[in-house]
């Protein structure tokens, strides 16, 4: 009698699934690595570092043009059907969701070198702290992503109004500070932007949240009528 | 959004070969004017079920079929059912190999038209003929040549001969049991176009090996495993999510 196995009768096809699998974790590991080393570079207005995440951006896009690669590939020859071609789909998703994010750690490293030429400022602190959280959820919804778990996902997804939150508080922050040393502008603008890059990051690991919910459910997380839903979620994850 | 009305339901439908249960009690709605897909590993009863659709399984001997089936409302089997041989004219079916008739190209078609007595004279008959040729898809190639035998076209050709017969008598219903496994992919595509201009005029049942004609040609598909319905739904659902383990496993090909 037939049963369903895990795996495929044609082995060759779960080694490629895996490889595309193997590929996106690499890629998610560099990434947050991206992200903590820009953090790290800003806290401690380390310029070499700053320099050495701006030049390995480019390791973070080869991983994407990898997987695009291989993604292409796939569609091609294997005509991927159900989970197989939703695994396909949404690691092609969660790639250039990441490649995005480690655009916006380069961004941030860039700038900080310009801070690096003027006195330290204040709002520093609440901007790390901003993106030691985003790091956090961007670790977490990595997790939840490899390890196919749709609730730990939502997790994520509905803990990105802490960030928003934090994002409106560090603006007015920066602003208050601007406006009683206006000799810090330029350094209070290139931290907007920042926090702006900062805030893209989580809206992007929401993102990949809901691919991973997509992922496992074959639905959309948009269907399910999403504000119940979230404040439904905020209560959980708070306990 | 509305559903479509129903062509065909089958209500507990069992067949026995035998002392073998190869149909379990199958319950299913045929939506006129779609195209219906029934896919499963080989002996999960898919070609059973079709073959109960226009009552074949008659002429098989030790098979008994149970269950009701409805053609518009009206039984299809047990006493107060149709007529099998106008129900074979409103339901036609197209065969895995195309078996046209040691005939000419023209008496294969008109075959249909003459037991059934549904033309008027001979030009109404030409006229059945080339309609029918035409909506095969054929008539451009053998229009020069009618009266050459059926059997001597190439098997892609001889598969629309085939379905040109199936039409000529007007049926509401086509069934076909793996009508493109025998066909090179030209001749595939061309009977999954014809099967694409078709829905909407007619009804068709198609069983298939191939995942992707259920997934080209059908609206809805319905699963079959060891002569069980696993599931039914619309074609795009079940191969991007499918409910079911079972279906999961068998479209993706890790069954077994």
């Amino acid at each position: 009698m037939p049963t369903i196995g895990d795996h495929h009768i044609v082995k060759s096809f779960d080694e490629e699934l895996k490889r595309l699998h193997d590929a996106l974790a690499r890629m998610g590991g560099l990434t947050e690595q991206q992200l903590s080393g820009a953090l790290d570079a800003l806290e401690r207005r380390d310029s070499d570092l700053a320099t050495r995440i701006m030049n390995d951006d480019v390791r973070v896009d080869e991983c994407e043009e990898f997987i695009n690669e291989q993604t292409v590939r796939l569609l091609a020859l294997r005509a991927p059907v159900a989970d197989d071609l939703r695994v396909v789909i949404a690691t092609l998703k969660a790639a250039g969701n990441l490649e995005r994010i480690a655009d916006h750690a380069a961004n941030a490293a860039k700038r900080s070198l310009v801070l690096n030429q003027m006195p330290q400022v204040g709002p520093m602190r609440s901007l790390v702290r901003m993106g030691r959280l985003v790091n956090g959820l961007l670790a977490e919804v990595l997790g939840a992503y490899l390890t196919h778990d749709a609730e730990r996902a939502l997790a994520v997804r509905s803990r990105d109004q802490e960030v928003d939150d934090l994002y409106s508080s560090l603006f007015r922050e920066i602003l208050t500070y601007m406006m009683e040393d206006p000799r810090t502008i330029t350094a209070g603008t290139h931290l907007m932007f920042i926090a702006k890059n900062i805030e893209r990051i989580g809206d992007h690991a929401t993102n990949i949240a809901e691919m991973t919910y997509f992922l496992v459910t074959g639905r959309k997380l948009n269907d399910q009528r999403p504000k119940r839903d979230t404040s439904t979620l905020e209560g959980g994850a708070e306990e | 959004m509305q559903e479509p009305p129903l062509k065909m339901t089958a209500r507990a439908v069992k067949v026995h070969y035998g002392a073998k249960l190869a149909l379990k009690g199958i319950d299913l709605d045929i939506p006129t004017g779609q195209v219906t897909a029934l896919i499963g590993p080989s002996g999960c009863g898919k070609s059973t079920f079709l073959r109960c659709l226009n009552r074949m399984n008659d002429t098989i001997a030790g098979a008994r079929v149970s269950g009701d089936i409805t053609l518009d409302g009206q039984p299809v089997t047990g006493p107060n059912g149709i007529d099998p041989v106008l129900l074979r004219m409103r339901v036609g079916i197209v065969f895995q190999k195309p078996n046209p008739f040691p005939k000419s190209i023209y008496d294969n078609v008109a075959f249909g038209p003459r037991i059934h007595a549904l033309f008027k004279d001979q030009t109404h008959l030409d006229e059945i003929v080339e309609t029918a040729l035409t909506r095969a898809g054929l008539w451009k190639e053998v229009k020069d040549r009618l009266h050459e035998m059926g059997t001597g076209l190439s098997g892609g050709q001889q598969q629309r001969l085939c379905i040109a017969r199936a039409i000529a008598v007007s049926p509401e219903v086509i069934l076909m049991d793996e009508p493109c496994s025998a066909l090179d992919p030209i001749a595939t595509a061309k009977v999954e176009e014809l099967i694409d201009e078709f829905s909407g005029a007619y009804t068709i049942v198609i069983v298939t090996h191939s995942m992707q004609q259920a997934a080209r040609v059908s609206q809805r598909t319905a699963f079959f495993h060891l002569g069980e319905l696993v599931e039914l739904g619309d074609t795009a659902q079940i191969f991007t999510a499918p409910r079911h383990q079972l279906t999961q496993g068998y479209i993706t090909g890790r069954f077994g």
